[in-house]
Protein backbone atom coordinates (compact mmCIF):
# COMPACT_ATOMS: atom_id res chain seq x y z
CA UNK A 1 0.00 0.00 0.00
CA UNK A 2 2.39 2.56 0.63
CA UNK A 3 4.44 3.41 -2.37
CA UNK A 4 7.82 4.51 -2.88
CA UNK A 5 8.88 8.05 -3.40
CA UNK A 6 9.10 8.89 -6.76
CA UNK A 7 5.74 6.98 -7.48
CA UNK A 8 4.55 7.54 -10.74
CA UNK A 9 2.16 10.06 -10.99
CA UNK A 10 -1.34 9.29 -9.37
CA UNK A 11 -4.32 10.50 -10.76
CA UNK A 12 -6.42 12.86 -8.15
CA UNK A 13 -5.07 10.53 -5.71
CA UNK A 14 -3.29 12.00 -3.00
CA UNK A 15 0.09 10.65 -1.85
CA UNK A 16 2.21 12.13 1.33
CA UNK A 17 5.66 11.62 1.20
CA UNK A 18 7.51 11.51 4.15
CA UNK A 19 6.03 14.31 6.07
CA UNK A 20 6.70 15.98 9.32
CA UNK A 21 4.63 18.89 10.60
CA UNK A 22 5.95 21.25 13.23
CA UNK A 23 4.07 24.12 15.41
CA UNK A 24 7.75 26.36 16.32
CA UNK A 25 10.07 23.96 18.04
CA UNK A 26 7.07 21.14 18.42
CA UNK A 27 7.25 18.16 16.54
CA UNK A 28 3.62 17.09 15.98
CA UNK A 29 3.91 14.96 13.08
CA UNK A 30 6.49 12.59 12.49
CA UNK A 31 7.79 10.93 8.80
CA UNK A 32 4.08 9.74 7.60
CA UNK A 33 4.27 8.43 4.26
CA UNK A 34 0.47 7.51 3.22
CA UNK A 35 -1.16 7.44 0.27
CA UNK A 36 -5.17 8.51 -0.39
CA UNK A 37 -6.80 6.13 -2.88
CA UNK A 38 -8.80 8.18 -5.50
CA UNK A 39 -12.42 8.16 -4.97
CA UNK A 40 -12.71 6.19 -2.09
CA UNK A 41 -13.07 7.53 1.16
CA UNK A 42 -10.13 7.36 3.72
CA UNK A 43 -10.56 8.11 7.63
CA UNK A 44 -8.00 8.54 9.97
CA UNK A 45 -8.29 7.32 13.46
CA UNK A 46 -6.56 8.12 16.40
CA UNK A 47 -6.72 8.95 20.34
CA UNK A 48 -6.51 13.00 20.92
CA UNK A 49 -3.45 15.20 19.79
CA UNK A 50 -2.19 12.23 17.75
CA UNK A 51 -1.54 15.07 14.89
CA UNK A 52 -4.75 13.57 12.88
CA UNK A 53 -6.26 17.40 12.26
CA UNK A 54 -2.45 18.51 11.81
CA UNK A 55 -1.75 16.08 9.02
CA UNK A 56 -5.51 16.62 7.53
CA UNK A 57 -4.25 20.81 7.59
CA UNK A 58 -0.72 20.21 5.36
CA UNK A 59 -3.12 18.60 2.72
CA UNK A 60 -4.63 21.68 1.77
CA UNK A 61 -1.67 23.76 3.04
CA UNK A 62 -3.59 25.73 5.71
CA UNK A 63 -0.92 24.20 8.82
CA UNK A 64 0.98 27.44 7.31
CA UNK A 65 -1.37 29.65 8.34
CA UNK A 66 -0.76 28.89 12.21
CA UNK A 67 2.01 31.96 13.02
CA UNK A 68 5.06 28.76 13.65
CA UNK A 69 3.88 26.37 11.71
CA UNK A 70 6.16 24.38 9.37
CA UNK A 71 5.93 21.52 7.23
CA UNK A 72 9.24 19.15 5.90
CA UNK A 73 8.29 16.64 3.15
CA UNK A 74 6.01 16.40 0.32
CA UNK A 75 2.07 15.99 -0.46
CA UNK A 76 1.40 15.12 -3.98
CA UNK A 77 -1.63 15.96 -5.71
CA UNK A 78 -1.92 14.34 -9.18
CA UNK A 79 1.56 13.70 -9.20
CA UNK A 80 2.62 17.26 -8.73
CA UNK A 81 4.20 18.61 -5.27
CA UNK A 82 1.89 21.32 -3.48
CA UNK A 83 4.84 21.88 -1.16
CA UNK A 84 7.09 22.78 -4.37
CA UNK A 85 8.84 25.93 -4.26
CA UNK A 86 6.63 27.47 -7.24
CA UNK A 87 3.00 25.67 -5.74
CA UNK A 88 0.66 28.41 -4.84
CA UNK A 89 -0.83 27.40 -1.26
CA UNK A 90 -4.10 29.65 -2.70
CA UNK A 91 -4.83 27.59 -5.86
CA UNK A 92 -3.96 24.24 -3.99
CA UNK A 93 -6.64 25.11 -1.90
CA UNK A 94 -9.16 25.29 -4.29
CA UNK A 95 -8.45 21.88 -5.63
CA UNK A 96 -8.67 20.66 -1.93
CA UNK A 97 -11.55 21.48 -0.52
CA UNK A 98 -12.39 21.31 3.54
CA UNK A 99 -14.89 20.72 5.86
CA UNK A 100 -14.39 22.04 9.48
CA UNK A 101 -14.98 20.79 13.10
CA UNK A 102 -17.94 23.20 13.82
CA UNK A 103 -19.65 24.68 10.87
CA UNK A 104 -18.28 27.81 9.88
CA UNK A 105 -20.63 29.61 7.58
CA UNK A 106 -19.94 32.99 7.03
CA UNK A 107 -22.13 34.81 9.17
CA UNK A 108 -23.19 37.97 6.52
CA UNK A 109 -23.96 35.59 4.12
CA UNK A 110 -27.31 34.34 2.59
CA UNK A 111 -27.47 30.55 2.35
CA UNK A 112 -27.15 30.85 -1.32
CA UNK A 113 -24.08 33.39 -1.06
CA UNK A 114 -22.87 30.73 1.03
CA UNK A 115 -22.52 28.17 -1.69
CA UNK A 116 -21.24 30.51 -4.40
CA UNK A 117 -19.36 32.23 -2.18
CA UNK A 118 -15.80 30.18 -3.18
CA UNK A 119 -16.90 30.96 -6.56
CA UNK A 120 -17.38 34.75 -6.29
CA UNK A 121 -14.50 35.59 -4.16
CA UNK A 122 -12.28 34.06 -6.36
CA UNK A 123 -14.08 35.65 -9.11
CA UNK A 124 -15.12 32.67 -11.49
CA UNK A 125 -18.69 32.66 -11.40
CA UNK A 126 -20.96 34.33 -14.41
CA UNK A 127 -24.43 35.15 -13.19
CA UNK A 128 -26.05 33.24 -15.31
CA UNK A 129 -24.71 30.10 -14.02
CA UNK A 130 -25.16 30.92 -9.75
CA UNK A 131 -28.08 29.52 -9.47
CA UNK A 132 -27.65 25.93 -10.98
CA UNK A 133 -24.24 26.13 -9.38
CA UNK A 134 -26.29 26.34 -5.47
CA UNK A 135 -29.11 24.00 -6.71
CA UNK A 136 -26.24 21.49 -7.90
CA UNK A 137 -24.32 22.08 -4.48
CA UNK A 138 -27.32 22.07 -1.94
CA UNK A 139 -28.58 18.81 -3.94
CA UNK A 140 -25.12 17.25 -3.50
CA UNK A 141 -24.50 18.36 -0.18
CA UNK A 142 -28.63 17.09 0.62
CA UNK A 143 -29.85 19.95 1.69
CA UNK A 144 -31.48 21.81 -1.73
CA UNK A 145 -34.93 20.35 -0.17
CA UNK A 146 -34.75 21.50 3.28
CA UNK A 147 -33.79 25.05 2.14
CA UNK A 148 -34.76 25.99 -1.58
CA UNK A 149 -37.71 28.35 -0.16
CA UNK A 150 -35.26 30.50 1.98
CA UNK A 151 -31.94 30.60 -0.16
CA UNK A 152 -31.93 34.69 0.78
CA UNK A 153 -32.23 33.44 4.37
CA UNK A 154 -29.04 34.18 6.51
CA UNK A 155 -27.22 31.03 7.14
CA UNK A 156 -26.94 31.31 10.22
CA UNK A 157 -30.96 30.70 10.76
CA UNK A 158 -30.23 27.41 9.98
CA UNK A 159 -29.44 24.53 12.47
CA UNK A 160 -25.65 22.78 13.07
CA UNK A 161 -26.74 20.02 11.24
CA UNK A 162 -28.11 21.92 8.22
CA UNK A 163 -25.12 24.61 8.43
CA UNK A 164 -22.55 22.03 8.61
CA UNK A 165 -24.10 20.20 4.94
CA UNK A 166 -24.46 24.05 4.17
CA UNK A 167 -20.34 24.24 4.47
CA UNK A 168 -19.88 20.86 2.55
CA UNK A 169 -22.41 22.34 -0.34
CA UNK A 170 -19.74 25.55 -0.37
CA UNK A 171 -16.86 23.18 -0.29
CA UNK A 172 -18.47 21.30 -2.96
CA UNK A 173 -19.27 24.35 -5.09
CA UNK A 174 -15.87 25.05 -6.20
CA UNK A 175 -15.52 21.52 -7.45
CA UNK A 176 -12.54 20.29 -5.55
CA UNK A 177 -10.72 17.25 -6.61
CA UNK A 178 -10.42 16.35 -2.64
CA UNK A 179 -12.56 16.68 0.02
CA UNK A 180 -10.98 17.33 3.56
CA UNK A 181 -13.49 16.59 6.47
CA UNK A 182 -12.08 17.63 10.01
CA UNK A 183 -14.43 15.72 12.73
CA UNK A 184 -17.22 17.22 10.55
CA UNK A 185 -19.83 15.70 13.40
CA UNK A 186 -18.23 16.18 15.79
CA UNK A 187 -20.68 19.46 16.84
CA UNK A 188 -23.50 17.33 15.91
CA UNK A 189 -26.04 15.92 17.70
CA UNK A 190 -26.69 11.99 16.38
CA UNK A 191 -29.65 12.36 13.88
CA UNK A 192 -27.74 15.40 11.87
CA UNK A 193 -24.58 12.95 12.45
CA UNK A 194 -26.36 10.64 10.31
CA UNK A 195 -26.92 12.76 7.92
CA UNK A 196 -23.54 13.84 7.20
CA UNK A 197 -22.44 10.20 6.91
CA UNK A 198 -25.09 9.42 4.47
CA UNK A 199 -23.62 12.24 2.78
CA UNK A 200 -20.58 10.97 2.84
CA UNK A 201 -21.53 7.71 1.32
CA UNK A 202 -23.44 9.24 -1.22
CA UNK A 203 -20.17 11.36 -1.94
CA UNK A 204 -17.56 8.56 -2.02
CA UNK A 205 -17.12 7.62 -5.91
CA UNK A 206 -16.77 10.96 -6.80
CA UNK A 207 -14.33 12.31 -4.74
CA UNK A 208 -11.43 11.74 -3.13
CA UNK A 209 -12.25 12.27 0.75
CA UNK A 210 -10.00 11.89 3.89
CA UNK A 211 -11.91 12.22 7.19
CA UNK A 212 -10.58 12.61 10.54
CA UNK A 213 -12.85 11.29 13.37
CA UNK A 214 -12.81 10.37 16.73
CA UNK A 215 -15.31 7.71 16.42
CA UNK A 216 -14.31 4.53 15.49
CA UNK A 217 -17.28 3.33 14.37
CA UNK A 218 -17.36 6.45 12.17
CA UNK A 219 -14.69 5.06 10.57
CA UNK A 220 -16.07 2.12 9.97
CA UNK A 221 -19.17 2.72 8.75
CA UNK A 222 -17.73 5.03 6.19
CA UNK A 223 -14.49 4.53 5.06
CA UNK A 224 -13.13 2.15 2.43
CA UNK A 225 -9.59 2.42 4.55
CA UNK A 226 -7.85 3.48 7.33
CA UNK A 227 -5.12 4.86 9.04
CA UNK A 228 -4.65 4.95 13.14
CA UNK A 229 -2.18 7.59 14.19
CA UNK A 230 -1.19 7.78 18.00
CA UNK A 231 1.76 9.37 19.61
CA UNK A 232 4.76 8.04 20.20
CA UNK A 233 5.76 7.74 24.12
CA UNK A 234 9.39 8.31 23.84
CA UNK A 235 9.30 12.08 21.93
CA UNK A 236 5.74 12.62 21.71
CA UNK A 237 4.88 13.41 18.80
CA UNK A 238 2.09 11.64 16.28
CA UNK A 239 2.96 8.90 14.26
CA UNK A 240 1.14 7.05 11.59
CA UNK A 241 1.24 3.25 13.35
CA UNK A 242 -0.58 1.34 10.66
CA UNK A 243 -3.38 1.78 7.65
CA UNK A 244 -4.75 -0.53 5.33
CA UNK A 245 -8.75 -1.52 3.97
CA UNK A 246 -10.88 -0.38 6.86
CA UNK A 247 -12.10 -3.95 7.27
CA UNK A 248 -8.76 -5.39 7.74
CA UNK A 249 -8.03 -2.29 10.25
CA UNK A 250 -10.88 -3.23 12.30
CA UNK A 251 -11.09 -7.24 12.10
CA UNK A 252 -7.40 -8.09 12.20
CA UNK A 253 -4.51 -5.04 12.40
CA UNK A 254 -0.67 -6.15 11.90
CA UNK A 255 0.09 -4.01 14.59
CA UNK A 256 -0.76 -4.68 18.44
CA UNK A 257 -1.55 -1.13 19.52
CA UNK A 258 -3.80 -0.90 16.50
CA UNK A 259 -5.85 -3.80 17.62
CA UNK A 260 -5.62 -2.26 21.30
CA UNK A 261 -7.07 0.92 20.00
CA UNK A 262 -9.93 -0.16 17.81
CA UNK A 263 -11.01 -3.04 20.73
CA UNK A 264 -11.28 -0.02 23.11
CA UNK A 265 -8.21 -1.16 25.28
CA UNK A 266 -6.64 2.34 25.41
CA UNK A 267 -7.58 5.85 24.04
CA UNK B 1 -26.25 25.25 60.96
CA UNK B 2 -23.74 28.57 60.90
CA UNK B 3 -22.14 26.12 64.17
CA UNK B 4 -21.23 23.33 62.87
CA UNK B 5 -18.11 24.67 60.50
CA UNK B 6 -16.02 26.00 63.43
CA UNK B 7 -16.81 23.03 65.96
CA UNK B 8 -15.31 21.59 62.93
CA UNK B 9 -12.49 22.90 62.16
CA UNK B 10 -11.54 24.48 65.54
CA UNK B 11 -8.54 21.87 66.07
CA UNK B 12 -7.10 23.61 62.67
CA UNK B 13 -7.68 27.40 62.93
CA UNK B 14 -9.57 30.19 64.97
CA UNK B 15 -13.42 31.19 63.95
CA UNK B 16 -12.54 34.38 62.07
CA UNK B 17 -16.00 34.30 60.24
CA UNK B 18 -17.36 37.56 61.78
CA UNK B 19 -13.96 39.15 60.71
CA UNK B 20 -13.82 38.13 57.13
CA UNK B 21 -17.70 38.78 56.77
CA UNK B 22 -17.17 42.58 57.76
CA UNK B 23 -13.83 43.17 56.09
CA UNK B 24 -15.96 41.44 53.06
CA UNK B 25 -19.12 43.93 53.65
CA UNK B 26 -16.67 46.88 53.76
CA UNK B 27 -14.49 46.00 50.46
CA UNK B 28 -17.82 45.92 48.36
CA UNK B 29 -19.40 48.76 50.27
CA UNK B 30 -15.98 50.60 49.17
CA UNK B 31 -16.23 49.59 45.28
CA UNK B 32 -20.03 50.69 45.10
CA UNK B 33 -19.15 53.75 46.67
CA UNK B 34 -16.30 54.36 44.02
CA UNK B 35 -18.38 53.54 41.35
CA UNK B 36 -20.47 56.02 42.22
CA UNK B 37 -18.37 58.54 42.56
CA UNK B 38 -17.45 58.23 38.71
CA UNK B 39 -20.78 59.14 38.31
CA UNK B 40 -21.30 62.16 39.99
CA UNK B 41 -18.57 64.74 37.40
CA UNK B 42 -20.86 63.25 34.75
CA UNK B 43 -24.24 64.68 36.40
CA UNK B 44 -22.51 67.66 36.86
CA UNK B 45 -21.26 68.70 34.20
CA UNK B 46 -24.23 67.55 32.38
CA UNK B 47 -26.85 69.30 34.68
CA UNK B 48 -24.44 72.23 34.77
CA UNK B 49 -24.32 72.24 30.54
CA UNK B 50 -28.15 71.70 30.31
CA UNK B 51 -28.85 74.22 33.24
CA UNK B 52 -26.66 76.87 31.46
CA UNK B 53 -27.13 76.04 28.08
CA UNK B 54 -30.70 75.37 27.71
CA UNK B 55 -32.43 78.41 27.88
CA UNK B 56 -29.58 79.98 25.85
CA UNK B 57 -30.20 77.97 23.64
CA UNK B 58 -34.12 77.89 23.40
CA UNK B 59 -34.38 81.41 24.59
CA UNK B 60 -32.70 82.21 20.99
CA UNK B 61 -34.15 79.12 18.94
CA UNK B 62 -33.83 79.14 16.03
CA UNK B 63 -32.12 82.34 15.47
CA UNK B 64 -29.28 80.58 17.31
CA UNK B 65 -28.42 78.29 14.29
CA UNK B 66 -28.30 80.70 11.59
CA UNK B 67 -25.32 83.62 10.73
CA UNK B 68 -23.78 85.86 13.06
CA UNK B 69 -25.20 89.39 13.21
CA UNK B 70 -24.26 92.40 14.86
CA UNK B 71 -26.35 91.57 17.85
CA UNK B 72 -24.14 88.26 18.64
CA UNK B 73 -22.16 85.24 17.02
CA UNK B 74 -24.43 82.85 16.93
CA UNK B 75 -23.51 79.02 16.02
CA UNK B 76 -23.74 78.23 12.01
CA UNK B 77 -20.63 79.15 11.03
CA UNK B 78 -19.01 77.19 13.58
CA UNK B 79 -21.05 74.26 13.29
CA UNK B 80 -20.61 74.29 9.30
CA UNK B 81 -16.82 74.48 10.49
CA UNK B 82 -16.51 71.60 12.66
CA UNK B 83 -18.38 69.46 10.61
CA UNK B 84 -15.95 70.37 7.77
CA UNK B 85 -13.06 69.54 9.84
CA UNK B 86 -14.83 66.07 11.03
CA UNK B 87 -14.84 65.17 7.29
CA UNK B 88 -11.16 66.38 6.68
CA UNK B 89 -10.23 64.50 9.67
CA UNK B 90 -12.38 61.19 8.55
CA UNK B 91 -10.36 61.09 5.20
CA UNK B 92 -7.16 61.45 6.93
CA UNK B 93 -7.89 59.41 10.10
CA UNK B 94 -10.16 56.72 9.10
CA UNK B 95 -8.42 55.22 6.05
CA UNK B 96 -5.19 54.50 7.75
CA UNK B 97 -6.76 53.99 11.61
CA UNK B 98 -9.20 51.37 9.99
CA UNK B 99 -6.31 49.40 7.55
CA UNK B 100 -3.82 49.89 10.26
CA UNK B 101 -6.29 48.51 12.72
CA UNK B 102 -7.03 45.46 10.31
CA UNK B 103 -3.03 45.17 9.55
CA UNK B 104 -2.50 44.39 13.64
CA UNK B 105 -5.60 41.98 14.27
CA UNK B 106 -4.50 39.84 10.97
CA UNK B 107 -0.62 40.37 10.60
CA UNK B 108 0.28 42.14 13.52
CA UNK B 109 1.94 39.07 15.73
CA UNK B 110 5.60 40.81 14.52
CA UNK B 111 7.71 43.33 15.23
CA UNK B 112 6.36 45.66 13.15
CA UNK B 113 2.58 44.72 14.73
CA UNK B 114 3.99 45.31 18.23
CA UNK B 115 5.84 48.71 17.42
CA UNK B 116 2.67 50.10 15.70
CA UNK B 117 0.63 48.76 18.55
CA UNK B 118 3.30 50.54 21.36
CA UNK B 119 3.39 53.83 18.75
CA UNK B 120 -0.55 54.27 18.09
CA UNK B 121 -0.87 53.33 22.03
CA UNK B 122 1.46 56.85 23.01
CA UNK B 123 -0.48 58.60 19.90
CA UNK B 124 -3.64 57.91 21.73
CA UNK B 125 -2.84 59.65 24.62
CA UNK B 126 -0.74 62.56 23.07
CA UNK B 127 -1.93 65.76 24.41
CA UNK B 128 -3.96 67.03 21.97
CA UNK B 129 -2.42 70.09 21.79
CA UNK B 130 1.09 68.51 20.36
CA UNK B 131 -0.80 67.25 17.28
CA UNK B 132 -1.96 70.98 16.42
CA UNK B 133 1.73 71.90 16.71
CA UNK B 134 2.50 69.21 14.43
CA UNK B 135 -0.07 70.07 11.91
CA UNK B 136 0.97 73.95 12.23
CA UNK B 137 4.25 72.94 11.69
CA UNK B 138 3.81 70.65 8.38
CA UNK B 139 1.13 72.77 7.00
CA UNK B 140 0.63 76.47 8.32
CA UNK B 141 4.43 77.15 8.67
CA UNK B 142 5.33 75.90 4.91
CA UNK B 143 1.97 77.45 3.10
CA UNK B 144 1.86 80.74 5.10
CA UNK B 145 -2.00 80.45 5.42
CA UNK B 146 -4.06 79.29 8.17
CA UNK B 147 -6.28 76.20 6.75
CA UNK B 148 -9.05 73.59 7.07
CA UNK B 149 -6.90 71.46 6.38
CA UNK B 150 -4.31 71.87 9.00
CA UNK B 151 -7.22 71.61 11.77
CA UNK B 152 -8.74 68.41 9.82
CA UNK B 153 -4.58 66.83 9.90
CA UNK B 154 -4.68 67.42 13.78
CA UNK B 155 -8.04 66.27 14.35
CA UNK B 156 -6.92 63.24 12.30
CA UNK B 157 -3.97 62.81 14.16
CA UNK B 158 -5.76 62.17 17.73
CA UNK B 159 -8.46 60.12 15.76
CA UNK B 160 -6.48 57.52 13.71
CA UNK B 161 -5.02 55.68 17.08
CA UNK B 162 -8.53 55.37 19.15
CA UNK B 163 -9.62 53.83 15.49
CA UNK B 164 -6.42 51.85 15.15
CA UNK B 165 -7.32 49.71 18.67
CA UNK B 166 -11.23 49.79 18.32
CA UNK B 167 -10.78 48.06 14.83
CA UNK B 168 -8.04 45.75 15.59
CA UNK B 169 -9.76 44.59 19.36
CA UNK B 170 -12.96 43.85 17.04
CA UNK B 171 -11.22 41.99 14.21
CA UNK B 172 -9.68 39.75 16.09
CA UNK B 173 -12.83 38.69 17.43
CA UNK B 174 -13.71 37.08 14.41
CA UNK B 175 -13.61 33.33 14.98
CA UNK B 176 -10.26 31.97 13.03
CA UNK B 177 -12.60 29.24 11.65
CA UNK B 178 -14.25 31.95 9.49
CA UNK B 179 -10.65 32.78 7.83
CA UNK B 180 -10.20 29.22 7.81
CA UNK B 181 -13.21 28.65 6.20
CA UNK B 182 -12.54 31.50 3.30
CA UNK B 183 -8.71 30.42 2.93
CA UNK B 184 -10.06 26.60 2.34
CA UNK B 185 -12.05 27.68 -0.38
CA UNK B 186 -8.99 28.76 -2.15
CA UNK B 187 -10.01 32.83 -1.47
CA UNK B 188 -6.97 34.94 -1.24
CA UNK B 189 -5.93 36.58 2.10
CA UNK B 190 -7.06 40.13 1.28
CA UNK B 191 -10.29 38.93 -0.09
CA UNK B 192 -10.82 36.85 2.61
CA UNK B 193 -10.60 39.72 4.83
CA UNK B 194 -12.82 42.00 2.52
CA UNK B 195 -15.66 40.01 2.14
CA UNK B 196 -15.68 37.52 5.63
CA UNK B 197 -13.54 39.15 8.31
CA UNK B 198 -14.78 43.13 8.01
CA UNK B 199 -18.40 42.22 7.31
CA UNK B 200 -18.32 40.14 10.65
CA UNK B 201 -16.78 43.00 12.08
CA UNK B 202 -18.28 46.18 10.18
CA UNK B 203 -20.70 46.95 13.22
CA UNK B 204 -17.16 46.79 15.73
CA UNK B 205 -15.49 49.03 13.07
CA UNK B 206 -18.41 51.67 12.83
CA UNK B 207 -18.56 51.51 16.98
CA UNK B 208 -15.05 52.60 16.73
CA UNK B 209 -15.36 55.61 14.06
CA UNK B 210 -18.08 56.61 16.07
CA UNK B 211 -15.67 56.88 19.47
CA UNK B 212 -13.13 58.47 17.42
CA UNK B 213 -15.32 61.08 16.08
CA UNK B 214 -16.53 61.67 19.44
CA UNK B 215 -12.59 62.04 20.55
CA UNK B 216 -12.08 64.91 18.77
CA UNK B 217 -15.52 66.85 17.89
CA UNK B 218 -14.79 69.12 20.69
CA UNK B 219 -11.33 69.62 20.71
CA UNK B 220 -10.07 73.24 20.85
CA UNK B 221 -6.39 73.48 21.38
CA UNK B 222 -5.22 71.74 18.26
CA UNK B 223 -7.29 74.58 16.19
CA UNK B 224 -6.47 77.86 17.55
CA UNK B 225 -3.13 77.75 15.77
CA UNK B 226 -4.43 75.85 12.63
CA UNK B 227 -7.54 77.05 11.63
CA UNK B 228 -8.06 79.93 14.11
CA UNK B 229 -11.49 80.97 14.05
CA UNK B 230 -13.36 83.69 12.28
CA UNK B 231 -16.31 85.62 12.15
CA UNK B 232 -17.16 85.01 8.39
CA UNK B 233 -17.78 81.59 8.23
CA UNK B 234 -16.01 79.04 5.69
CA UNK B 235 -13.85 81.79 3.15
CA UNK B 236 -11.46 79.39 1.26
CA UNK B 237 -9.18 76.57 1.59
CA UNK B 238 -6.28 79.13 2.57
CA UNK B 239 -8.40 81.02 4.84
CA UNK B 240 -9.17 80.54 8.81
CA UNK B 241 -11.67 78.60 9.51
CA UNK B 242 -15.03 79.06 12.84
CA UNK B 243 -15.44 75.94 14.85
CA UNK B 244 -17.41 75.44 17.47
CA UNK B 245 -15.15 74.69 19.85
CA UNK B 246 -13.16 77.70 19.31
CA UNK B 247 -16.41 80.00 19.15
CA UNK B 248 -17.34 78.72 22.70
CA UNK B 249 -13.53 79.68 23.79
CA UNK B 250 -13.92 82.90 22.19
CA UNK B 251 -16.77 83.88 23.60
CA UNK B 252 -16.10 82.97 26.93
CA UNK B 253 -12.82 84.99 27.00
CA UNK B 254 -14.13 88.14 25.31
CA UNK B 255 -18.17 87.81 25.32
CA UNK B 256 -19.84 90.01 23.16
CA UNK B 257 -21.48 91.93 25.88
CA UNK B 258 -19.78 91.49 28.93
CA UNK B 259 -23.24 91.78 31.36
CA UNK B 260 -24.89 88.62 29.36
CA UNK B 261 -23.71 85.54 31.21
CA UNK B 262 -22.35 84.05 27.98
CA UNK B 263 -25.74 82.66 26.20
CA UNK B 264 -24.11 81.61 23.04
CA UNK B 265 -21.14 80.37 24.76
CA UNK B 266 -23.27 78.33 26.68
CA UNK B 267 -25.50 77.45 23.89
CA UNK B 268 -22.10 76.19 21.82
CA UNK B 269 -21.28 74.06 25.15
CA UNK B 270 -24.68 72.23 25.20
CA UNK B 271 -24.62 71.43 21.39
CA UNK B 272 -21.29 69.89 21.32
CA UNK B 273 -22.15 68.02 24.60
CA UNK B 274 -25.44 66.87 23.07
CA UNK B 275 -23.15 65.83 19.65
CA UNK B 276 -20.72 63.75 21.72
CA UNK B 277 -23.18 61.72 24.05
CA UNK B 278 -25.64 61.11 20.95
CA UNK B 279 -22.55 59.87 19.11
CA UNK B 280 -21.50 57.70 22.15
CA UNK B 281 -25.14 56.52 22.71
CA UNK B 282 -25.57 55.65 18.80
CA UNK B 283 -21.92 53.54 19.24
CA UNK B 284 -23.67 51.21 22.24
CA UNK B 285 -26.44 50.84 19.89
CA UNK B 286 -24.85 49.36 16.61
CA UNK B 287 -22.84 47.13 19.90
CA UNK B 288 -25.83 45.83 21.80
CA UNK B 289 -26.81 44.74 18.01
CA UNK B 290 -23.98 42.94 17.74
CA UNK B 291 -24.20 41.25 20.48
CA UNK B 292 -27.72 40.52 19.99
CA UNK B 293 -26.70 38.91 16.93
CA UNK B 294 -24.46 36.88 18.68
CA UNK B 295 -21.33 38.55 16.97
Amino acid sequence: MIAQADAPSITRALFVDRLHAYYGAKHAVKEVTLRFEPRAVTAIIGPSGCGKSTLLRCLNRLHEVIAGARVEGKVLLDGENIYAAAADAVRIRRRVGMVFQRPNPFPTMSIQDNVTSGLRLTGRLRGAVQREVVETSLRAAALWDEVKDRLKAPATSLSGGQQQRLCIARALAVQPEVLLMDEPCSALDPIATLKVEELIAELRGHYTIVIVTHNMQQAARVSDNTAFMMIDMEDRTGILVEEGPTKVMFSKPKDKRTEDYVTGRFG
Amino acid sequence: MATQAPTRTNSIMRDNYGRRRVVNRIMVGLLCLCAIITLVPLFAVGGYVVREGWPALVGQFPGIFTAPSPEGGELLYGLEGTALLIAIACAIGLPIGILSGIYLAEFGRNRLGDTVRFMSDVLAGLPSIVAGIVAYSIVVLTTHHYTPFAGGLALGLLMFPTVTRATEGVVRLVPDTLREGGLALGVSRWRTIVSVIIPASLSGIITGVVLGIARVAGETAPLIFTVLGNLNGFSGWDQPLPALPLQIYQDFINPQDPNQDYPVGYAGVLVLFLFVVLLNLGARAVAARRMARGR
